[in-house]
């Protein structure tokens, strides 16, 4: 836990990991499959996917509902056990939670009960280290996603895309070395979730951690990630892994970038071959117009 | 009004305005009741018989001259209620966590409880009088009886109606079982537990009444029994009353507990729009 000794001392700072010692660190998902239900009645979640995340790397996952980027999100977190296949990491085989990782869901998941300051502050409690020496760190990291006047508020009296930033800093507060997101922007409206994207990117240039992006929005992906994995429906594969190199920041400007229309036109022709999406309207056929 | 979007109001100010909308809103509830004994009187004064509706003045003076018969009756009554209720508590709650956390007691005991919670409970007073007899024991029993199952029921459904995700994060901090329960779980489950304690409060004392009609010789009910046999419908209205405020009693008492050990439920000021 080098880590957490470092944070002591840069208590006043975001993380930022130029550390070269974590540098050549990478995980490793290997012929991971995952079968859910029954075995008359196997529900194929995933089969067998193998991906490298670098250190340091920004990877987005897309891919239609159901296709498994949950069940991969999960299994890379330890969290769920791959029915066959490995994940490792610089620690050895995966069996168990990692917990050197921040976790962001679709939903904020903060606790009612507690003020948006001891909502970050949790994170230190679970592990059983005192949350006081951190409190200084936490409100940094709550000022730097716009929330320093509302740390004695409560969940419930702050917006949805609040909460979120909210739910964010409680991810990073311990400085893990692997950021899980699982379509964190998902429930947000788009002119928020567009601004949690700019943000986002700029908190991550600061830190430069390992990320794991899990979303539907193929335009969200390629605007933030290094490489996009694009995943095809069930039975949950990787189609194909899409490097995507626009200079950062990328910000708002990025959408007009040739490289951003041409990695989004690629995918979403993936998805057309792949009957994801449909040309005309699907819909209206079935419907019987 | 001043209400919890208003963040960057100076605080004086804001804080001012609570608490004046406050005791505005905290006293309305006044004005139901003063209509209610409006109602009241104006029945009396329409020529309604004594004996079917005495006047609130005449419930009043009942009260006074039978002070002290009441009062021990009342004592005996609410300590009935509390010791049951305090049963209640003490089981129903490790039962809740035993069926919350154990697959074994979950599969086993809970089905049971699901079972007994449809029984009317009230009809089994009266074997409860052959079983422990006429004194203070079938009393607690009832009472116990009727306010375990709401407890109990919110408990469990408070412990485990946790939102998985909040399980995963909790997961990635390698918290043990201890710090789970205390820092997620328990916070978590008290707003259910504490809506069970206040169902619970309000029925101990209907416990404890019944209980008492099917036979006693002393208590409320007893009190209330005899008064209706000698006609006396003044001293039933002021036992009634006296059996009201108990209940209301214990159940403040419960709302008193649950704004001490929740106090996030209810936004300062008691704003209950924002859910
Ligand atoms: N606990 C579970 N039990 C049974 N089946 C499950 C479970 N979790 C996931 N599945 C199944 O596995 C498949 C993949 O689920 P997953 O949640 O990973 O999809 P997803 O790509 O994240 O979808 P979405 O974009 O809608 O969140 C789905 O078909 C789902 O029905
Ligand atoms: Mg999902």
């Amino acid at each position: 836990m080098s880590n957490r000794t470092r944070n002591a001392n840069t208590t006043d700072r975001l993380p930022d990991v130029t550390d070269l010692s974590t540098k050549q660190s990478a995980i490793r998902a290997e012929g991971v499959s995952k079968t859910f239900g029954t075995e008359d009645r196997p529900i194929v979640a995933l089969s067998s996917v193998d991906l490298t995340i670098k250190d340091g790397e920004f990877i987005a996952i897309v891919g239609p509902s159901g296709c498994g980027k949950s069940t991969l999100l999960r299994i890379v977190a330890g969290i769920s056990k791959p029915t066959t296949g490995t994940v490792t990491t610089p620690h050895g085989v995966v069996t168990s939670p990692l917990t050197d990782v921040g976790i962001v869901f679709q939903s904020p998941v903060l606790l009612d009960w507690r003020n948006i300051l001891d909502n970050v502050l949790i994170q230190f409690e679970l592990r059983g280290i005192k949350a006081k020496d951190f409190s200084d760190r936490a409100r940094n990291l709550l000022g730097a996603v716009g929330l320093g006047d509302f740390l004695n508020r409560y969940p419930r009296e702050l917006s949805g895309g609040m909460r979120q930033r909210a739910a964010i800093a409680r991810a990073l507060v311990h400085n893990p070395s692997l950021l899980l997101m699982d379509e964190p922007f998902g429930a947000l409206d788009a002119l928020t979730r567009e601004q949690m994207r700019v943000d986002l990117e700029a908190l991550w240039l600061k830190s430069r951690k390992t990320v794991l992006f899990v979303t539907h929005g193929i335009d969200e992906a390629v605007l933030l990630a290094d490489r996009v994995v694009v995943m095809s429906p069930r039975p949950g594969r990787i189609e194909q892994v899409i490097e995507v190199d626009i200079p950062r920041p990328r910000g708002l400007g990025a959408r007009r970038d040739p490289t951003f229309l041409r990695i989004t036109e690629e995918i979403t022709n993936i998805f057309l071959s792949r009957g994801v999406f449909h040309q005309g309207s699907g819909l209206s056929e079935s419907l019987g117009h | 009004m001043a209400g919890p979007d208003e963040i960057s109001k100076p605080r004086g100010l804001s804080a001012r305005l609570i608490i004046n909308g406050h005791i505005l809103r905290r006293s309305r509830f006044l004005v139901g009741f003063v209509l209610l004994f409006a109602l009241w009187e104006l029945a009396v004064q329409s020529g309604v018989k004594e004996y079917v509706l005495p006047s609130p003045i005449s419930v009043f003076y009942g009260f006074i001259e039978h002070w002290p018969n009441l009062l021990t009756n009342a004592w005996t009554t609410t300590v009935e209620i509390i010791a049951g209720y305090a049963l209640a508590i003490a089981i129903s709650i490790p039962l809740a966590l035993l069926i919350a956390f154990s697959r074994l007691f979950e599969e086993t005991i809970y089905p049971v409880v699901v079972f007994l919670q449809i029984v009317p409970k009230i009809a089994v007073a009266p074997l409860f009088i052959i079983w422990f007899g006429f004194g203070f024991t079938p009393k607690v029993l009832l009472v116990f009886l009727l306010s375990f199952f709401p407890i109990v029921v919110s408990a469990i459904a408070g412990f485990k109606s946790i939102n998985p995700e909040i399980v995963d994060f909790v997961r990635t901090t390698g918290a043990n079982g201890f710090r789970t329960f205390f820092k997620i779980r328990l916070p978590h489950a008290l707003p259910e537990i504490f809506t069970g304690l206040k169902v619970g409060a309000a029925l101990s004392a209907t416990a404890a009444v019944v209980a008492e009609f099917v036979a006693s010789d002393r208590g409320l009910g007893y009190l209330l029994l005899q008064y209706n046999g000698d006609l006396n419908t003044r001293m039933v209205f002021a036992a009634i009353i006296l059996l009201s405020a108990i209940g209301v009693a214990i159940y403040f008492m419960a709302e008193l507990l649950e704004r001490i050990f929740v106090p996030w439920r209810l936004p300062p000021g008691g704003h209950t729009d924002v859910t």
